[in-house]
Formats: structure tokens, sequence, C-alpha cells
């Protein structure tokens, strides 16, 4: 138990230049539990992703995050990442030169401390195990990181990153935007191997179609920049038969974005 | 520095080198070119205060027998694994240690100092010296023509060398100065390798200032790749001159790492049809080092190619101006010229700048030019970041995927690494 990750978001309130996005997020997410938040566009989901990793144009104005009782809006990127917390971002850079192998063993080895590395035969070993699993080709892992990468290749690279860096809570932006089914298995699988009382995990999504395979035990709505409503997995269903037009009557809600595109 | 004590002074180092006429006069006329030229004018660097002239009379060196017993900081710069052929060690002004590969020697291929060289084959030796770099350009050329002394390297018609040969230069000493020049004459069909280091290894302030000339006959392939690491206390010149003739094939490889003043030049004239050069240029400076890094090509017959990637990483309060200029000619037709020049700050205080130059004279070509300078990209670091990289070490990253993307174009693995490796020193000082 005193090993579960427990993330914990309080009134959680972030701008980005003049324009407030996030308006007090409240969220709980526990080792072994999947938390899905769903919602349509505009409301605010990938910024509390962004957020909650520290991306740079974002401004945090009120609450707290605490990750495993840390306080994590204190700490740098890295020290978010070191702390367990990862992001699989819907729009990850593409940086030229650096090989996918290089890049994952840096990040591998930069949470070990040094004299601790991770071996090279005990990498490769991993990374092909992995690929295997996410029906990666093995040339991939000597491209550079994302550098002409399809949207695809791009969605199954994060959730090889994830499998590979062991976080304790992983955070799941769109990664089945511009999917097709087979490559959502795919994701899937990847998603369902790493799942255990040891690993938390958002997914944020417009679409139910991806809950069909990883099975989430809470779902929330999120809308003008907060959750306003949680329940189990019918209320993902029932978003996905009904959309989301009922819960606005429900909650008086006429305009559910924050007012601002997608950033 | 006056010119009356160095006519003494040259006519002296010539007559003990036992130098025929036609390069003690060269030499005497190049030192009165002195008095006469302005300093080079480079775009957007100021060189006036650099102090090209500023150094004393060198001392002689003495030569050394074994590998073993060179300075231990020339003996780390020779590439590993390429250690048993083809080799000159020039400090300061002389040649102290030389190899050569008993095999090549056998084929006529000739590989030591300009100083032997022009006693065994005087001939050739004038034929060349001098003549792809001219003594009259400005200045620093005719210090250079009044005062070098270097090496001499002639593959024959036809013959393939194999290993690449390798040339160093180093500098040591306070207010010492060398005037390097490496002649390469690669004759039709043959192919060769040629790598030179440029460097002091003792901190104190000297001038160096060199010539590359290199010759690439009908259907040679020839390869040079020049690294220059100084340290901040040294004015640091080279001049890279080439003529490649009619399906010759030239690549050039420069890495320029020096921490002072750095001005680093390659010329290449295509003057056969269908020659070729391509030039990778690596350029990472740091602290206060003012450098201006230039790329020409000129393309005066049909057929011809030419490819320049550059890329420059600035950091602390560093200073590179990367200049890439392409020339067609009238008549050059069906030639392509191509050229990119990227360079990346990355602090504050640390300025680039990229100069694409396309002169185009001809109808009937292709050309292309990219350049870019920026900061380093917050998202990208964010994104690395994000996978507990620190700032550092994602910086870092990007800074070798920045160059890595030209460096490994080269078409050699041991290069490739030994490269890599001076970046990676040079980076975590």
């Amino acid at each position: 138990m005193s090993n579960r990750p427990q993330l914990v978001i309080r009134d959680l309130k972030a701008k980005v230049e003049d324009k407030d996005i996030l308006k007090g997020v409240n969220l709980e997410v526990n080792g072994g539990e999947i938390h899905a938040i769903m919602g349509p566009n505009g409301t605010g989901k990938s910024t509390l992703a962004s957020v909650l990793m520290g991306h740079p144009t974002y401004e945090v104005t009120a609450g707290e995050v605490q990750l495993d009782g840390q306080d994590v809006l204190e700490m740098e990127v890295d020290e978010r990442a070191k702390a367990g917390l990862f992001l699989a971002m819907q729009y990850p850079s593409e940086i030229s030169g650096v090989t996918n192998a290089d890049f994952l063993r840096s990040a591998i080895n930069a949470k070990r401390e040094e004299g601790n590395e991770i071996s090279l035969m005990k990498f490769i070993r991993e990374l092909d195990k992995k690929m295997d699993l996410l029906e990666i080709d093995s040339s991939f892992s000597q491209r550079y990181l994302n550098e002409g990468f399809s949207g695809g290749e791009k969605k199954r690279n994060e959730i090889l990153q994830m499998m590979m860096l062991d976080p304790r809570i992983a955070i799941l932006d769109e990664i089945d935007s511009g999917l097709d089914i087979d490559a959502l298995k795919v994701v899937a699988k990847g998603v369902n191997e790493k799942r255990s009382p040891e690993l938390g995990v958002i997914i944020i999504t417009h679409y139910q179609r991806l809950l069909n395979y990883i099975k989430p035990d809470f779902v929330h709505v999120f809308m003008q920049g907060k959750v306003v409503k949680s329940g189990g997995p019918e209320l993902a269903e029932r978003l996905e038969a009904e959309g989301y037009d009922w819960v606005k009557e429900e909650l008086g809600i006429e305009d559910e974005t924050v007012g601002h595109a997608q950033v | 520095m006056s010119v009356e004590v160095y006519q003494e002074n040259i006519r002296e180092f010539s007559s003990k080198r036992q130098e025929p006429e036609w390069l003690r006069q060269k030499r005497l006329a190049s030192l009165a070119l002195v008095a006469e030229l302005d300093l080079p004018k480079l775009e957007k660097t100021n060189v006036k205060s650099w102090g090209f002239t500023d150094f004393v009379p060198v001392p002689s060196e003495q030569s050394v027998q074994t590998l073993q017993q060179l300075p231990a900081s020339i003996r780390d710069s020779i590439a590993a694994g390429d250690v048993g052929t083809g080799l000159y060690v020039q400090k300061n002004q002389e040649s102290i240690f030389e190899q050569v590969d008993p095999e090549l020697q056998k084929q006529g291929v000739i590989f030591t100092s300009l100083e032997q060289a022009i006693q065994e084959h005087g001939e050739l030796v004038e034929k060349y010296l001098l003549q792809a770099f001219q003594n009259n350009e400005h200045q620093v050329a005719a210090l250079h023509g009044a005062l070098l002394s270097g090496a001499f390297l002639y593959v024959p018609r036809n013959v393939e060398v194999k290993v690449p040969q390798q040339a160093i230069f180093a500098l040591a000493g306070n207010r010492t100065a060398a005037f390097p020049h490496l002649l390469v004459v690669a004759e039709t069909g043959s192919k060769v390798e040629v790598i030179a280091n440029y460097f002091d290894y003792e901190g104190r302030p000297t001038v160096l200032n060199s010539v590359i000339e290199v010759y690439v006959k009908p259907s040679a392939h020839v390869q040079v790749t020049t690294v220059n690491h100084t340290s901040s206390s040294v004015v640091d010149t080279i001049y890279r001159r080439a003529i490649v003739e009619r399906d010759g094939h030239l690549e050039w490889v420069i890495g320029d790492f020096s921490s002072g003043r750095l001005l680093s030049d390659q010329t290449t004239y295509l003057r056969g049809e269908g020659a070729h050069v391509g030039v990778k240029s690596l350029a990472l400076g740091a602290g206060s080092l003012r450098s201006n890094i230039t790329s020409s090509i000129s393309h005066f017959a049909r057929h011809t190619t030419s490819d320049i990637q550059a890329r420059s990483v600035v950091k602390d309060e560093a200073t590179n101006i990367l200049n890439s200029i392409t020339k067609i000619e009238k008549g050059a037709s069906q030639s392509d010229g191509q050229q990119s020049g990227k360079v990346l700050m990355l602090d504050s205080e640390a300025r680039g700048d990229a100069n694409p130059i396309l002169l185009i004279d001809e109808n009937d070509v292709t050309a292309g030019h990219a350049a870019s300078v920026g900061r380093v990209d917050p998202l990208q670091l964010y994104y690395l970041m994000s996978r507990g990289i620190s700032r550092a070490e994602a910086e870092k990253l990007i800074v070798f995927g920045f160059l890595d993307a030209v460096i490994r174009e080269i078409p050699s693995e041991s290069l490739q690494n030994h490269l890599r490796q001076i970046v990676e020193r040079k980076f975590d000082q």
C-alpha cells in the first residue's frame, strides 16, 4: 500500500497569456486506477495535462498538485519526471540528430544514480521486447526522435517511452487521435501491459472508442476548465451514445469551452 | 615586427634550409608585400586588432625518433586506429616527426616536409606552391608567403591511398608563430584522404597562420579534413584553397573548434567539367571566441556540382559569422550549387549570423540555399526534460543532434567518432 502512487490535484487554476483556462480542477488518482477525462474540444483537458507536466507556456495561478505528498508545482519539468510523472504528448517535438535509442537511454539513466546506469545489453533487450509488443519496426530505434514520423508512429513512440520509463502516474493526452483501429489496439495493449497497482493512469480523450480497449475505473467530464461530473465506466458509454448536451443541460452550462481554441 | 628584422631572419631561415633561389625570392617578395597590403576584409567581422603580426622569431625545434618521444598532447591528437601510416608532425615551424608507409613510397607517393620535398622534387613543388593561394591577397597572405613551412603530399596517377594521411601542426611557446602550409597534389585518377590538425598545447599567446592548397586532377577523389582546436589566446587563421579539374571530386570536412580569434576560409574553384566539391563545416564556439567562417565555391565549368552544409553552435559570449558563397560563372551551364548554413545560439550573450550568398551569371543552372539563426527551441527542451533529462543534458542532446546531422554524412566512421569526441569534450568544458 505504501508504495502505491497518489496524485492529488486541488483547485488548480492556470492561464496562458491573459486567458484563464483551468478554473479550479480537483482530481485524485491512485495507483491501480485508470481515470478517463472526457469532454468536447476547447474545454481545457489538454491544458490540464500540460500544466501537470510543467509546459513553459502556462502559468499556474492557484491551487496545488501533490505526487506522493511532494509539491509538483515547485518542481522543474525534469524533476517531475524523476518523481514519476509521465505525459504522452499530443504533439511530441521532433529532434533532429538524436536517435530514439540514444534519447531513451539518456532518459532511463537520468532517473538512475550515477554509476548505476543501465547496461547496453539490458537496454537493448528491454527495448526490443517492448518494440515487439507495440509492433514497431526494429529500424525505429536508430531513427531521429519523432523526425518524419507519421502520426501513428509518434503515438506508439510515446507509449514505448512510457513502457521503458516506468512512471508512477502516466497521463495520456489524446493518444487515440488520428489512430486507426489496429493502431489503437496496439497502443491499448501497451497501456494494459503496464497496468498494475504501481501505476495510476489519466486518459484524456474526446471519444469513448479507446475506452473499449482500456477499461477505465473512473470517468470525468471536463467543461469550462474543470471537472464538472464524475462517474464510472457507464458514464463514458452514455456520453458516447447521447453526446454531451444532456450534461450541459443538467448543469445549466451554455458554452462548455473556455473561450479558447486548443493550444 | 619590422620588415628589416625579418628580411635578415628570412634569409637565414631560407639558407639554413638550403632553399632554392626561387623560394627565397618568393619569401622576400612576400615580405615586401606585408608592408603594402591591407588586412583581409571580412563580412561583419573586424580583424584590425587581432594581432596577426604580434609574434617574435621562432626558435628551432628538435626532431624525435619515435612516436613515443612526441609530447603527450601531440601524441593524443593522432586519430586513433590509423597510427600505422602516413604521419607528419610539425611543431611551430619545424618538422619533428615523419612516418611513411613503405608500400605507398614504392608506388611513388610523397609525404614529407616541404623542406625535404623541395630538395628532392623541387620542380614539382615549384609548379604548385602558392598558385591556388596567392601571397598578394592581403597582409595575412603575404605574411604566410614570407614565412611558410609545412608538408607536401603527392599521389601519383591512379594510385589509391587507402589509409588517411595525417598532418599535425602544433604550437607551443610564448608569442611564437607558425605558418603551416599543406600542399596536396592528387594526380589523375588517384584517391586520397588527408586529415590536418591544428592546435596549441601551452595555452599562451601565439599566432597560427595556416594555408592548405589542394590540386585535384582529372577524376581524382580527395577528402581533406581540418580540425582547428586552438586555445583562447591564439590568433588562428586558416585559408584553404582548391582547384578541381574535370570529373574530380573533393570533399572538405571542416571542424572549427578554436576558442580565441578564428578566421576560417575555404575557397574551391571547380575548373573542369563534371567537377564536384562537398563541404561539411562544423563549428562550436565558446568563451569569448570571435570567429568568421567562410565557405566559397566558384563554378567555372559545365556540369559542376557543389554542396555546402555548415552548422555552427555558439555558447557563452562567443560570436560566429557564417558565410556561404556559391558563385556560378557564365558558361558553367547545367551546374548545381546547393548550400545550407545554420547557427544555433545557446546563451543570451552568444551571437551568430548566417549569410547565404548566391551569385549566378548563367541561366541554365540549379541552385538553392537555406539559412537559419536561432536559439534552442523551448518546446524541444520541455519535451526532453519531461522524460527526466536535465536542462543541461537536454541542451547538449539538441546541440549534438544539430551538429550530428552533418557529422553522420561524413564518409568515414572513425572520423565521425573523432569529431563527436572533440565536440563532446569542448561542450563539457
